[in-house]
């Protein structure tokens, strides 16, 4: 669930738009490395904007009596980067825009930067920081496609709490909000979790040496050719 | 076994979105966005800018919901028979 059309006034969309540009100037310039460097890539870019769309059409009951949409950027951002799936992003949240009068063309910013940018960070950090700790695959999709959902959703909320304090203060509009978005979104969170883990699966055995290629994982030949090119 | 794997996955994903239903039969259901629009147009604040063009009904809205979805899981599905197919020729 986005910003809704025309719901954060001057000067905040514009603000949103600024820091929204240069990611998506960066997401555009690694789209255009990545289709040159490695064409091969291509289906799995045209496979996670696939999923980013199907996710974000599915609006879904939550606990709290209303319904949400999952995102589908944590498993994107894992295996194109964090910088593409701003793009693939923003394209889904124009057809929304634009068709559906869902979110809206003057919160696209703000949208972009809480969809496309900090929930795919941060689910990538997620990933990453897993990864260190040795943990398998699967768990760290898992963690990184839930948690990078559900941040997207509580960046939201504290974009509508810097406009609207609601007269009692920032942090209990922050509450109110996250109430309304982020508690929502928490059995979602989980079954994007789970989804992202089922094509990952997929992806891990069917195209294994493009993920490796890509850095995504490392498969265990490659390591020991690596490891003997060392010695 | 893999399977049995996936049949777990697939129980936990229905369960997820069947419970909010049976826990909270009577709740609305409506879109968290229209509860925040709710608790923003309380503050007094009216939209300054509104859609251009929108679903003219919520059957139409529905209907280019359905066709993003179904776009999506059309590529997907593409990609999944694909390779599938290519490993089950070699």
């Amino acid at each position: 669930m986005h910003i809704m059309e025309g719901f954060l006034p001057h000067p905040w969309w514009e603000m949103w738009f600024i820091i929204a540009i240069p990611f998506i100037a960066y997401g555009v310039y690694k789209l255009t490395k990545i289709t040159k460097k490695i064409p091969e890539a291509l289906p799995l870019l045209a496979l996670m904007g696939a999923f980013v769309f199907v996710l974000s059409a599915l609006k879904l009951p939550s606990v709290t009596g209303s319904t949400s949409h999952p995102t589908g950027t944590g498993l994107a951002a894992v295996i194109v980067g964090p910088a593409i799936t701003s793009v693939l992003s923003l394209i889904v949240l124009i057809f929304q825009a634009l068709l559906l009068a869902h979110g809206g063309l003057t919160t696209l910013g703000a949208n972009v930067f809480s969809m496309g940018i900090i929930g795919p960070i941060v689910a990538y950090m997620i990933w990453l920081t897993c990864k260190k700790m040795r943990l398998s695959n699967s768990v760290g999709i898992f963690f990184a496609a839930a948690l990078g959902d559900l941040l997207t959703y509580i960046v939201t909320s504290i974009q509508l709490a810097f406009v609207f304090p609601t007269g009692t203060g920032f942090f209990n509009a922050f509450l109110k909000f996250s109430g309304v978005f982020a508690i929502t979104q928490i059995p979602l969170a989980i079954g994007e979790g789970i989804l992202a883990v089922m094509l990952f699966d997929f992806l891990a055995k069917y195209k294994g040496q493009l993920l490796d290629k890509m850095k995504v994982i490392k498969l265990p030949q490659s390591k020991t050719v690596q490891e003997t090119a060392k010695q | 076994m893999k399977a049995r794997y996936y049949i777990v996955l697939t129980a936990v994903l229905i369960a997820l979105f069947v419970t909010p239903l049976l826990v909270a039969p009577s709740a609305e259901y409506s879109g968290a966005d229209s509860a925040a629009e709710a608790a923003i147009s309380d503050t007094g604040y009216e939209p300054w800018f509104s859609p251009i063009w929108e679903p003219p009904s919520s059957e139409i809205e529905t209907l280019l919901f359905s066709l993003q979805a179904a776009i999506g899981a059309l590529v997907i599905g593409y990609f999944v028979g694909y390779e599938r197919g290519k490993r089950a020729k070699t």
